[in-house]
């Protein structure tokens, strides 16, 4: 099947496009965007967060059908031009990237929370980031690039 | 595989009579697994998130089953205390901006959260297809593992629940608080003026279920209308009945004796702060 999708501002089209795939297969592997990981397929580490309509979702668990006419934002359509986001900025800053294949996803799940709320608590950025893995870091450092954009913004 | 895509309630009742075949896809976070892991190959997916009418809750209560439990938490918190804890347990914050009590009914898994809460609070779930509405409480609902009282062409409308007319309390056991498959859980619900309870587990049998014996002790052994402190032996005693009313297995996530020990003590446990919420809302009246 054919699915029409903005992205990122920008209206794309996926086609020979199979009913059970998902969101995140399509962004990464027919409209060219790898920024959103693929890893637990189930929804369990958050990798693949993306925005869906301005919600934060895990890409892997959204039928790519689901996605018609819907308004996907992923890690890609955060910075503006070169210029970073400030959570990007602070989790390069704060040395919260180490493999990097959970930061996209935190990065998404942390600019949610700071639109939300833009100065949490420690237990209200533990409790937004409780859906994303990072097996590298012990998270303090992911906290701090929480802190400091928060502190930012 | 077809993908069906339909917009309004009498569209997606008329496609589900027609392929009854078609497996209802709303949050996706059972079925989308499913699919990824190559665990289940439908001829048709039924995607209901374009239906308006079940994304939308009205006062009684009536909630569409493709409320998403974000918006439970955050829209319902203050009338439905007990399903608001329940829903503030489920995976994690993308995990609750899909799921929906909808879906924890239609997966119908002996482990899913919301169901002791549903239980407990009379829950009745809706349910239609081109023939019918049915109403179906609760305690009906739940038929085996993974099994629901769903008619091959009916889908899951929405739930109905009466604001809370006392204390609720939810509990749960797992390894972490995010991301966890319930090892057992527990849901209470006072109705200080009919002086009963309901009581229900879950995960901790073939089904989720009543603690019926250990709701009739209570009615019996409180005087909801002057509440005095509980007494450690009340607590006990209800501890007791609601262990001994599940039949659990030992898994992967647990041992049946684990699972009894810990519903005795979230069924103290909860009691005990629900009396106390009640006792306080006394002192606060006088």
């Amino acid at each position: 099947m054919r699915v029409n999708v903005t992205v990122n501002g920008e209206q794309r089209q996926a086609d020979d496009v199979w009913e059970g795939e998902s969101l995140l297969f399509v962004l990464r592997e027919r409209l060219g965007l790898p920024g959103s990981k693929n890893a637990c397929e189930q929804g369990e580490c958050g990798s693949c967060t993306v925005y869906l309509d301005d919600v934060p979702v895990c890409a892997c668990l959204v039928a790519a059908g689901q996605a018609q006419d819907r308004e996907v934002r992923t890690v890609e359509g955060l910075a503006d031009g070169d210029a970073l986001d400030p959570v990007q900025e602070a989790f390069v800053e704060a040395g919260a990237v180490q493999c990097g294949f959970c930061t996209p996803g935190l990065v998404v799940q942390a600019h949610d929370l700071l639109d939300r709320v833009p100065n949490p608590s420690d237990p209200e950025i533990r409790e937004a980031l409780a859906g994303n893995l990072c097996r590298c870091t012990g998270y303090e450092k992911i906290l701090d690039a929480v802190r400091l954009a928060a502190s930012r913004r | 595989m077809d993908f069906l895509r339909p917009e309004t309630l009498a569209e997606a009742l008329e496609l589900k009579a027609s392929r009854p075949d078609a497996v209802p896809i709303a949050g996706g976070t059972d079925v989308m697994v499913e699919l990824n892991y190559d665990h289940r190959r439908p001829s048709a997916l039924l995607d209901l998130t374009r239906v308006p009418e079940l994304r939308q809750w009205s006062d009684g209560l009536r909630i569409g089953a493709g409320v998403p439990y974000a918006r439970i938490i955050t829209e319902l918190g203050e009338q439905l205390p007990g399903l608001a804890m329940a829903s503030r347990t489920v995976g994690s914050p993308q995990i609750r901006n899909r799921g929906t009590v909808g879906g924890n009914l239609g997966a119908a898994s002996p482990a899913g959260d919301t169901h002791p809460v549903l239980l407990a609070s009379d829950a009745v779930i809706e349910v239609a297809s081109t023939r019918g509405t049915r109403m179906i409480p609760a305690a009906e609902f739940y038929l085996g593992v993974k099994r629901n009282a769903l008619e091959q062409d009916e889908l899951i409308v929405a739930v109905h629940l009466t604001p809370a007319k006392g204390p609720q309390q939810f509990s749960k056991v797992g390894t972490r608080n995010a991301m966890v498959i319930a090892v057992c859980s527990f849901g209470i619900s006072l109705f200080p003026q009919e002086n009963r309870v309901g009581a229900a587990v879950g995960s901790a049998a073939p089904t989720p279920r009543r603690a019926t014996e250990a709701e009739e002790f209570l009615a019996s052994a409180l005087d909801f209308r002057n509440p005095a402190p509980l007494l450690d032996s009340v607590k006990r005693e209800f501890g007791e009945l609601v262990s001994r009313a599940a039949s659990p297995i030992d898994d992967v996530r647990g041992s049946a004796a684990y699972r009894k020990h810990a519903l005795a003590v979230m069924a103290r446990r909860t009691l005990g702060w629900a009396w106390q919420e009640l006792l306080d809302g006394e002192r606060a009246c006088a």
